[in-house]
Parts: structure tokens; sequence; C-alpha cells
């Protein structure tokens, strides 16, 4: 069986940033990157609006030119990677198998490294009553069929679901000629960044219904329109509320769903919270060896923090594959997500790597003036002022080498919100 | 009073303008880039566009293009109907020029992935 040091699983931004740094810290270079798609670069691919590396290049680029520099690296180190190739299998061991157009094969690694991004949630998953017509897409299906296949998928449509995807299709679908006639968001707020909100849909006076949920479907061969309604408190319909809105076509945007059916044969413990796997600062997972990194970990809605996240788990799974007797489980410090504070990453922290590490986490509703606080053995070690906080925006925190210095690693490290008096 | 939300950065800080006799002033920005943004906004707003065009012997067939500065928000539909009649042809690199100065803006269109010409083997 042919073996690597570090095998990495997924080709975008997150597997190509790990596998780049592990080339830097790994001596014998034995490293594979392996990837499903044609192309390495991921969901960048489609992506090609602007918005991303404002952090990690101060420059603002779209997703293909963002994925284009890591890709130039990886090609320019001679990193190998295999593209049309899927991954099936992952066991404990760490053996994975793949399979390609030549057939199926089994390979070994010291180290691995889940790359596998995320996938969408579907009509499925918010159980929206009426027929099935054609015309109904997920928003990053409708994207790829119109940024990489070159499809006009319909003349006027609704978006329902108001994340960052479905607002930059709003835009896209505009500027295409197609009708966005609202984006129907069930919840008080947008989960998208205040930027897409502006630059989408005010830029084109394109509606952003809050607390109003599609309530049914309508069309037999084609999507002929929705029935809309405002919602309470609790989602319910208020009745007397119903409109009818003409359509053809319908996108879901109603979230994304961590890639982790292959961690889970592996024996990789999925965090309920976030759908991912637990892990510690050095991206471990619970099963030793294996490390994970971008959307498959969490969702991200910055590329440049899945790089960075990536960066650490690459530098790991390298110290791994010469030191793995540092990373055993008897030394994690659990990190809890408490009042207000939906989930946290990474969940611990291993005790062999005391090193400044960021923790991003998410909020679980709407705040205005609190404070973030950090808390272990009962002291208050940050207190962050935060004048608006909402669960659309991840956060972070720094646990700097002074913080790190006060700590009782006996104890738990605590976040919680608190008011801001 | 108007209002603006700054885009440069996830932040978003809501902005204001006040006319106080002649002059004039911003209110809320969070950093310099903000302040001239601001400025900007209110006066002639304007946008990086992205789209694709067709791109001919490719390994893809549509290359996503964008601005390589941002263009007055009033003319981003008027830039699309030129783009959608352009065509390349295969290979092309990132950051080559599609189209020069797009409707006299100062801005060129290019190109945002490498497309590689298609092997028919
Ligand atoms: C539509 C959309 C718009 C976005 N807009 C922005 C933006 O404007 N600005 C910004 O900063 N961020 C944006 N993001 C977020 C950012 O792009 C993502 O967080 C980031 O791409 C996640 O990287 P990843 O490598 O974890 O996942 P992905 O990019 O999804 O890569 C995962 C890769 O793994 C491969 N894979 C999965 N399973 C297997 C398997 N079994 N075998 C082999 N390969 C496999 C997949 O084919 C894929 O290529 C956007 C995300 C989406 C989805």
């Amino acid at each position: 069986m042919h073996e690597y040091s570090v095998i990495v699983i997924g080709g975008g931004p997150a597997g190509l940033a790990a596998a780049l740094k592990s080339f830097e810290n790994l001596d014998d270079k034995r490293i594979l990157i392996i990837e499903r798609d044609s192309f390495l670069g991921g969901i960048l691919n489609q992506c090609i609006h602007p918005g991303f590396g404002l952090h990690y290049f101060k420059e603002e680029l779209t997703g293909p030119e963002y994925a284009q520099r890591f890709i130039e690296l990886v090609e320019k180190n001679g990193i190998e990677y295999l593209t049309d190739t899927h991954v099936m299998d992952i066991t404990p061991e760490k053996e994975v198998t793949i399979v390609n157009k030549h057939g199926l094969k089994k390979l070994k690694a010291k180290a691995i490294v889940l790359a596998m991004g995320a996938r969408e949630r579907t009509r499925g998953a918010v159980q929206i009553p009426g027929t099935r017509p054609a015309g109904i897409f997920t928003a990053g299906q409708a994207q790829r069929f119109i940024n990489i296949e070159g499809y006009k998928i319909g003349k006027k449509a609704v978006i329902v679901g108001s994340g960052d995807i479905g607002l930059i299709m709003a835009r896209r679908l505009t500027l295409e000629g197609i009708e966005v006639k609202a984006v129907v968001e069930i919840m008080p707020y947008s989960t998208g960044l205040r930027r897409n909100i502006v630059q989408c849909l005010e830029d084109f006076g394109i509606p952003l219904l809050l607390s109003h949920k599609v309530v049914k479907i309508h069309g037999n061969e084609r999507v002929e329109g929705v029935t809309i309604s405002v919602v309470d408190s609790d989602f319910k319909e208020i009745p007397g509320t119903q409109r009818f809105i003409e359509c053809d076509t319908v996108l879901f945007s109603v979230g994304l769903i961590p890639e982790n059916e292959l961690s889970k044969k592996a024996g990789v413990v999925i965090d309920e919270r976030t759908g991912g796997p637990f892990v510690d600062n050095t991206f471990s997972t619970t099963a030793n060896g294996i490390f994970a990194c971008g959307n498959v970990l969490h969702i991200h809605d910055l590329v440049d923090n899945v790089t960075l996240e990536a960066e650490t788990a690459g530098k790991y799974a390298a110290l791994y594959c010469q030191n793995p007797e540092l990373f055993q489980k008897g030394k994690l410090t659990n990190i809890i997500a408490s009042d207000g504070i939906r989930y946290v990453v990474p969940q611990h922290l291993n005790r062999n790597f005391l090193e400044p590490t960021i923790l991003r986490f998410r909020v679980n509703n709407v705040y205005h003036d609190k404070v973030i606080l950090l808390i272990n053995s009962g002291k208050k070690l940050l207190k962050i002022k935060k004048q608006y906080l909402s669960p659309g925006e991840m956060e972070s925190i720094a646990l700097s080498e002074k913080i790190l210095s006060q700590m009782d690693f006996s104890e738990d490290i605590i976040l919680k919100l608190e008011d801001d008096k | 009073m108007e209002k603006i939300t700054c885009i440069l950065c996830p932040k978003g800080c809501s902005i204001e303008k006040k006319e106080e006799g002649n002059e004039i002033k911003y209110i809320g920005y969070g950093c310099t880039r903000g302040l001239e943004y601001a400025k900007d906004e209110f006066t002639q707003p304007k946008r990086i566009l992205t789209t694709t065009i067709h791109v001919k012997d490719g390994e893809l067939e549509f290359l996503p293009v964008r601005t390589n500065k941002p263009i007055p928000k009033k003319l981003l539909f008027d830039a699309m109907a030129i783009l959608r009649k352009v065509e390349v042809t295969a290979p092309v690199e990132v950051g080559s020029v599609v189209v020069k100065n797009i409707l006299d803006t100062g801005a060129d269109v290019i190109a945002t992935r490498k497309v590689r010409k298609k092997s028919f083997f």
C-alpha cells in the first residue's frame, strides 16, 4: 500500500492551505491532496464575486483569484494532488480508499487532514408543502449552473433565506436579467453580512422580507409561484397575511451542513452545535492523527479565516508525523460556550501546546450592548465590549500569551455573554 | 441627514452625512478608508462588476471576469450588455485584459481564472 505522511482530503481553500503548511513543516514532503472535482479550489471556483482576501492578502479578490494564489504555490512546490478522485472511506488506522477513472485504490497516511467543506441544506430541510415542479434549486447549485456552466435558470425568482449565498445570488440573477421578486427570511434578521445586504439587495431595490416564510410552492411542470406569509415569534403563520408571488424559479439558501460522513467512519466525534468534529487548539479531532479545518469543521463566512485555521491544522498534522505522543488526549482542558454563545472552536486546549490561540465562535441571537467574557477558575480573564452581535457573523478572541500565563488548566475555560452595565 | 453602510470590511459601519452650513461632515466611520468610501458613496457610488464571458477552445466554457477597479453603479447594466457579447480564446491567464477601458470608466475588465486550452485526448 502506498504510504504518505499527510493526506489532505478536499482541494478547497482549507485543503490547499493545510497542505502548504504541512509541506513547510515536513522534512519528507510526502503529502497528497485528493479532490473529487476536476479542479482544485473548491467552492471558490463558483464564487466569482469580489470579497475574498481582504484580511489575508489585504486586497479584494474574487473566489477564483483567491484560490489561484494557493493553487500556484501548490504547483510551484510540486505538492502531489489528484483531481477527479473521490475519497470513499477512511479508517481510524488512517487507511484511505479512493476511486477514480483508474479504479479503486488504498493509501495509507501517518496523518490525515479533513477539508471536505460543506453541503447545502435543501428544500427538504425546511419542509415546504406543494408540488415538485422544475425550477427549484439550492442557491449554490444555481451559482454553479450560472457561473460555471453558463445556463440561464429562469426569468423571475424568489430566494428563500438571506444568508450570504442567497444575497449574492440575488445580485447575480439581477445582473443576468432575471427579476428577483423578493428574498424571504423567516428570522427577524438576516444572517448575511451587512455588506452583502447593501451591495446585493439595496443596490438593486430587491425587497428583503424578514419574519416571512414561504408556505407553499405552486406549479406542476414548472414553478408558477409561491405563497408567502408573515410569521409570529414562534415562526407560525399569521392568518390573513398570506400573499402570492408569481415566479418560475425558487432558490433555497437555508444554510450549510459540514460534510462529515467520512469523518464519522474514522471514529471522529462530532459536536452537534457546529456539525463538525470536536477539535483542540492543534485542530486534532478525537481520532488520533486526524485533523480538521474549514467548513467541514464549522461554517465560515470568510475564507480568510478558513485559510488561517487550515494553516494551523496543516502545521500540526506535520508535527504529528514526527511526534505523535504530544497529541495524547489526556491533557485537554475544556473550552465551553455558555450564556448566549452557541458554539466555540476549538472546544479543547491541549496542554502540550500552550501557544497563543484564536477562539472562533457564534452567538445564538442578535444582541446589543453586551460584553464577551472569558472566565477561568472564577476569574474574568478577558472582557470585550460589543455594541452589536449577530449569529450571521463569526466572532473571535485571542488567547494571548499573557492570558494563557494566568490560567489554571485544571479548570474549564468558559466563554459567555453578559449585559454591558 | 443621509445614511450609508460601509462595505469595505465585515464590520459594516453606519456612516452619516451631515451638512452644517457650508460644511459637510461624516460621522460614524471606523477608519480612514471608510471615510474615503463614504465620500465617494455619497457623491458617485461605484462597484466592482463581476460576471462571466464566453471562452472558446478552453477547458471551461465560461471565464469569470471583473473590472479591475470599481465603476459607476449606474453603468453596471450597460457593462453587462457589452460583456454578454465578448468572447475570448483559451489559453487565458489570471489578470489578462479582456476589455480595455470599459465604457470610458478607466477600468479594464480582467480574467479572474486561468483557463487552459481544451485537450482533445
Ligand atoms: C456560495 C458561497 C459564497 C461565499 N462567499 C464568500 C465571500 O464573499 N467571501 C468570503 O471570504 N467567503 C465566502 N464564502 C465562504 C468561503 O468560500 C468558504 O468558507 C470556504 O470556501 C470553505 O473552504 P473549504 O476548503 O472548507 O471548503 P470547500 O471550498 O467547499 O472545499 C471542499 C472540497 O472538498 C472536496 N471534497 C468533499 N468531499 C470529498 C471527498 N469525499 N473526496 C474528495 N474530495 C472531496 C469538494 O469537492 C471541495 O472541492 C462563500 C461560500 C459559499 C459556499
